[in-house]
């Protein structure tokens, strides 16, 4: 079934607030998305053997329902950004932003993906939020795998908690 | 046949070529004309000096002297184990060289980065274009005036602020 | 605008594009094909997707300040690199390091190479259907990394190898957990070997594609296990020994074909050997300096607060903060005694005033590592072959040019030649065989 209790207590003032009817359904449409998430992973540099590690037979991510990995971004909700995006790289991720379908979310895994990490120069993007909007940020230069899963389920709260856009809404 | 040998052979044959003969740490350098670079690799391609291997091929830019940058080039030998490391001064008004493609095939990427970096152009090498940075791209990274941080962004950033 | 393969193509035959963001896991690339039904015509390969201005970054920093950015460039074998640059450095120094902490330097870089080999083939067979191989390959490497984590403190980006030795040393534990960690990879590699040497899907995939003669490997520079698997015997370790080398005994295996069952043949024997060397090192590695606990005595942190809270403390804290095994009483076994080119112990920093100056005038700015003026060239042997860094120095405590010479640039600029003529399903063995690292690709 899944947790009964939020553990990471989710701030009261971003949860969904309506009438008793309205929010029931917006949670059961939460706990349905958030256990059966395809997620699109976009490696490019190191992090990438921590994504791996986290994916694998120790610290399984597949049993938090984010196991299918699915390389179409048409078919895919959650796009998880690992390793350094450069300048030419990024119409490329614009790109494959783009062509997901409503709804989607974005993790960004990594130091240089929050701020460029330790590459401040002419090749590196500071920060994938410059490009793409990003829901959930992972600090490390690698983050450790026990760090993604934690990211996983705060995303998790996420998802089930908002307000679920089952109408036709872009965030830009 | 050991490194001293080839050197004193270098020396016999192409003695007005090579302008300097130095040992840097250890390891030997020849400092030589522009023109004689073919011939010079030729000969050491050869038996019995077998220099079959290009190692690394780069340049190095020394702002601010009359002979502003300098080619470098590193070649090895399996059968014999020696190195040898080869440097050529280019000036900025005259950025031009020779290619080393017809030679070994991994010459072919290494100038096209040099050409990438620098803006150093290559005679006879078949398609020199850039390989690291994209098309749109104005200035030579690696050189000493281009600034570290000055971005050219090929699509336009969002404002932080906005979600 | 319009690539060279799109000029050039004929009109009538097919562009693929197998672009940047790839389900191959090894980083970002781009391959264009024109294809005549499966068939490969002619190819096109561009890469600079992950170009990090390393060597530019690395004009601005000092010789110490550098040391992360080059665990970042091969970032399966951290350690490798590491060691590239360090040797390069005191090979310009001159300086001459401890015995114990050679010995602990071949171990940690017999342990990122036998990870490099089993991350490249894990991918290389799990593009190619074979899971389950891909799943034992990362149980065994999570073993390893174990071990490096508890040594240097991190798993993957370790800045352990300083210029004049080691950061910290061995774990009093360290031979029990290798031997646990030589055993759990000697048995994923017998079942590996089982799954596929002898497979015929594997077999019908990976023998006679993409063969490189010696006569082509040797001329795009190909160094390491694919130079090897065209059977040219040249291994860096051998031909010009570094560290401890010549006084231990491995054999360097040599491939028959050079197609990519090769390739991948000479990758499992590999590791194998590297499991023979670090068995050989455990028992040469002279004794360390010093008593074998590493945690220093005193009181625990908690007591410790609250005695400080009545008076000043005079006992010692016994959780240290720095690294365990970086204590000023190992000190002579890990780090060499030139006193110019090392960080000093906390312990004199924090307690005399003379170590407070040593420490303040190794970190600031025109004072620290300064090296005399000219340019050096060393190279040790990487997962991928040949990692060698050219280095200009021009006097002051910054490079004036750093230069890497990476062994996958070289492998991947002949990729467009080893594909013509094969199938598009040939690519992502071929591709996956010759372990192109983005890092150390593209810089």
């Amino acid at each position: 079934m899944g947790r009964i209790k939020p553990r990471h207590h989710y701030p009261e003032e971003r949860k969904y607030k309506g009438s008793f009817f309205a929010t029931k359904l917006n949670y059961v449409i939460g706990w349905g998305r958030k256990f059966s998430i395809f997620h699109y992973p976009f490696i490019t540099a190191c992090c990438g053997m921590e994504y791996m590690s986290a994916a694998c037979g120790h610290w399984d991510f597949d049993r938090f329902g984010v196991g299918m990995t699915t390389f179409s971004p048409r078919q895919s909700d959650m796009l998880f950004v690992v390793g350094t995006i450069s300048h030419k790289e990024a119409p490329v991720l614009r790109t494959v932003y783009e062509q997901m379908c409503e709804p989607k979310w974005v993790i960004a895994c990594g130091a240089c993906t929050l701020s460029g990490g330790i590459y401040d120069n002419y090749a590196v993007v500071q920060g994938i939020d410059k490009i793409i909007p990003v829901d959930v940020f992972i600090p490390g230069c690698p983050p450790r795998p026990e760090t993604i899963l934690d990211a996983i389920e705060k995303l998790q709260d996420k998802i089930q908690y908002q307000q679920q856009d089952w109408r036709w809404k872009s965030k830009k | 046949m050991e490194i001293e040998k080839v050197i004193n052979e270098l020396k016999v044959k192409f003695k007005d070529d090579i302008t300097e003969f130095s040992i840097q740490f250890g390891d030997h350098v020849i400092r030589i004309k522009r023109e004689s670079l073919q011939d010079i690799v030729r000969f050491l391609k050869k038996t019995p000096h077998n220099f079959s291997m290009l190692l690394d091929l780069t340049c190095v830019d020394y702002i601010g002297e009359k002979l502003r940058f300098e080619m470098v080039y590193h070649l090895y030998s399996i059968s014999n184990k020696n190195r040898l490391r080869l440097k050529i001064r280019l000036d900025e008004n005259d950025l031009k060289i020779d290619s080393l493609t017809s030679f070994w095939g991994n010459a072919n990427w290494l100038e096209r980065e040099v050409f990438d970096m620098y803006g150093v152009r290559f005679n006879g090498h078949p398609d020199l274009r850039r390989l690291f940075m994209y098309d749109g791209f104005e200035g030579y990274p690696l050189r000493k005036d281009y600034p570290l941080r000055k971005r050219q962004p090929i699509i336009p950033m969002r404002n932080e602020d906005a979600d | 605008m319009p690539t060279r393969l799109q000029k050039e193509a004929n009109k009538e035959n097919l562009l693929i594009n197998m672009g940047p963001s790839h389900p191959a896991m090894h980083g970002t690339i781009r391959i264009m094909l024109e294809l005549d039904g499966e068939k490969i015509l002619n190819s096109e390969v561009e890469v600079g997707y992950l170009h990090r201005g390393f060597e530019k970054t690395c004009e601005d920093k000092t010789y110490f300040n550098l040391l992360p950015y080059t665990d970042r460039l091969n970032y399966v074998s951290p350690l490798i690199n590491n060691l590239g640059y360090v040797m390069t450095m005191e090979k310009m120094l001159g300086i001459e390091t401890p015995e114990r902490s050679q010995y602990i330097r071949v171990i940690l870089c017999e342990l990122s190479r036998i990870s490099d080999h089993l991350t490249a083939l894990a991918a290389m067979t799990m593009e190619c259907g074979a899971f389950t191989a891909f799943l034992y390959y990362i149980q065994a490497r999570e073993e390893l990394w174990n071990i490096i984590e508890q040594t240097t403190g991190a798993r993957m980006t370790t800045s352990y190898i300083r210029i004049g030795g080691v950061r910290a040393d061995l774990h009093p534990d360290i031979k029990i957990q290798l031997e646990k960690a030589t055993k759990i990879n000697r048995r994923v590699l017998k079942d590996n070997h089982g799954l596929l040497d002898k497979n015929r899907i594997w077999i019908n995939r990976t023998r006679d594609v993409a063969v490189v003669s010696p006569k082509m490997a040797v001329n795009y520079g190909f160094a390491g296990p694919c130079l090897r698997a065209s059977k040219v015997n040249y291994d860096v370790r051998k031909a010009q020994p570094y560290l401890v080398y010549d006084q231990l005994e491995f054999e360097v295996p040599l491939g028959d074909n050079g197609d990519n069952y090769d390739r991948y043949l000479v990758r499992m024997k590999e590791m194998e050997q590297s499991l023979r060397i670090i068995e050989q090192c455990m028992n040469l590695i002279p004794k360390s300096a010093g008593p074998e606990e590493l945690m220093t005595k005193g009181l625990e942190p908690a007591e410790a607060i609250k005695v400080s809270r009545k008076k000043r403390l005079e006992d010692t804290i016994k959780l240290s903060p720095n690294l365990e095994g970086s204590e000023k009483v190992k000190y002579p076994g890990i780090l060499t005694g030139d006193k110019k080119y090392i960080v000093p112990p906390k312990e004199d920093t924090y307690s005399s005033i003379e170590g407070l100056i040593h420490h303040f005038k190794f970190f600031m700015k025109d004072h620290g590592i300064r090296p005399p003026k000219g340019d050096v060239y060393f190279s040790v042997e990487g997962g991928n072959g040949e990692v060698g860094y050219y280095i200009v120095s021009d006097g002051t405590d910054k490079p004036f040019r750093l230069h890497l010479r990476g062994p996958c640039f070289h492998i991947v600029s002949a990729l467009e030649e080893m594909i013509k003529g094969h199938y598009v399903a040939d690519v992502i063995p071929t591709f996956g065989s010759m372990n192109m690292i983005g890092g150390e690709l593209d810089r």
